[in-house]
């Protein structure tokens, strides 16, 4: 039972995260530096999330660096998301038989 | 009409996010079940938390018999990113009722607002209901596959798996850096300080370090690079 308790917990305070600022903040924010903090937000959060943790995603450095080095390569020609994600998962899978 | 094209459209771009979880929520199911929870506790898990490091914190918590305070702060520390992500989206939707708000917040993750935050138009309710429900759907069959057919896939191929999400965050955020400069900047900034707290402060866990790079980062570029919007 006290599983239960636990995810209940969880799934509150990960919901209660996502649900204030976007309820809150109904209207347009007009501060130009708020404005331009938001602006990059995105990519900031995603480049501090991807570096360095994608280097231990794989179970080993050189591999995972393999799988980077595909990924920048189709994101550089901007080829999509999918194509980024597979082309990166094929580089590690056979990189993994050659380290 | 328009509504339906909107939440198709959604779909469209939420099943490439989709699969990428996929392989994530199947090893969040082994794992699961593997520390000892039962398969539906895992799958209750993925259904109502919908987001990947907090689960596999939470996992190791319910695992450690740890207690509701103890679970309360993790999740706060390691999902405090998504109020970043909340209050940004917030200025990138079209006006919308309170109770769809509340429906668009649920599926707030990492994936969902790259892409809505992305998209060179304003975000819909039914866009993002579409964005959001194709994932959802990908997590939530991820981890059922995960927790009741475990070592399906061969190790090596479950390894090679663990890159997927961050192959597609590279794949947003290099488009735009090569466009504009500042972001290419602001974004090598946050990489750094992430790198900087990763191996030479250790105390702070991965969670804060997020928030600590995203927050410092964007300032800096708030205030040495400001943004001029087109329109």
């Amino acid at each position: 039972m006290k599983v239960y308790v636990l995810i209940f917990v969880m799934a509150a305070v990960t919901y209660i995260i996502r649900a204030l600022p976007i309820t809150v903040f109904q209207k347009e924010i007009k501060s130009k530096w708020l404005k331009s903090f938001l602006y990059y937000v995105p990519y900031t959060v995603l480049g501090a999330m991807t570096f360095p943790a994608i280097f231990f995603s794989t179970g080993s450095i050189l591999t995972a660096c393999f799988g980077l080095f595909g990924a920048v390569v189709v994101a550089y020609f901007n080829k999509g998301l999918m194509v980024a994600a597979v082309i990166s998962v094929v580089t590690v899978y056979i990189s993994s038989f050659l380290v | 009409m328009t509504k339906l094209k909107d939440f198709t459209k959604g779909c469209r771009y939420g099943l490439p996010i989709a699969l990428g979880y996929l392989p994530v929520s199947f090893s969040f199911g082994m794992i699961a079940v593997a520390n000892g929870i039962s398969p539906i506790a895992a799958i209750i898990i993925s259904m109502t938390n919908l987001t990947s490091a907090g689960q596999f914190a939470g996992i190791n918590i319910i695992a450690a018999a740890g207690g509701t305070i103890e679970m309360a702060v993790t999740q706060l520390v390691i999902n405090l990113r998504y109020m970043l992500m909340s209050l940004s989206l917030s200025q990138k939707i079209e006006k919308m009722s309170i109770i769809k708000r509340l429906v668009t917040a649920f599926g707030i993750t990492d994936e969902v607002f790259a892409v809505a935050s992305t998209v060179p138009f304003k975000v819909t309710f039914p866009f993002i209901s579409g964005l959001i429900a194709i994932p959802y759907i990908g997590w939530s069959l991820g981890t059922i596959l995960g927790a009741y057919i475990n070592n399906l896939l061969p190790k090596s191929l479950a390894d090679a798996m663990g890159i997927t999400l961050y192959a597609m965050f590279i794949a947003i955020i290099i488009p735009t850096a090569r466009q504009d400069k500042k972001v290419l900047y602001v974004l090598l900034i946050a990489v750094a300080i992430s790198c900087i707290i990763y191996f030479l402060l250790p105390v702070i866990s991965s969670g804060w370090a997020v928030i600590i790079a995203t927050v410092i980062s964007s300032a800096v570029g708030a205030t040495f690079f400001p943004h001029k919007e087109e329109n």
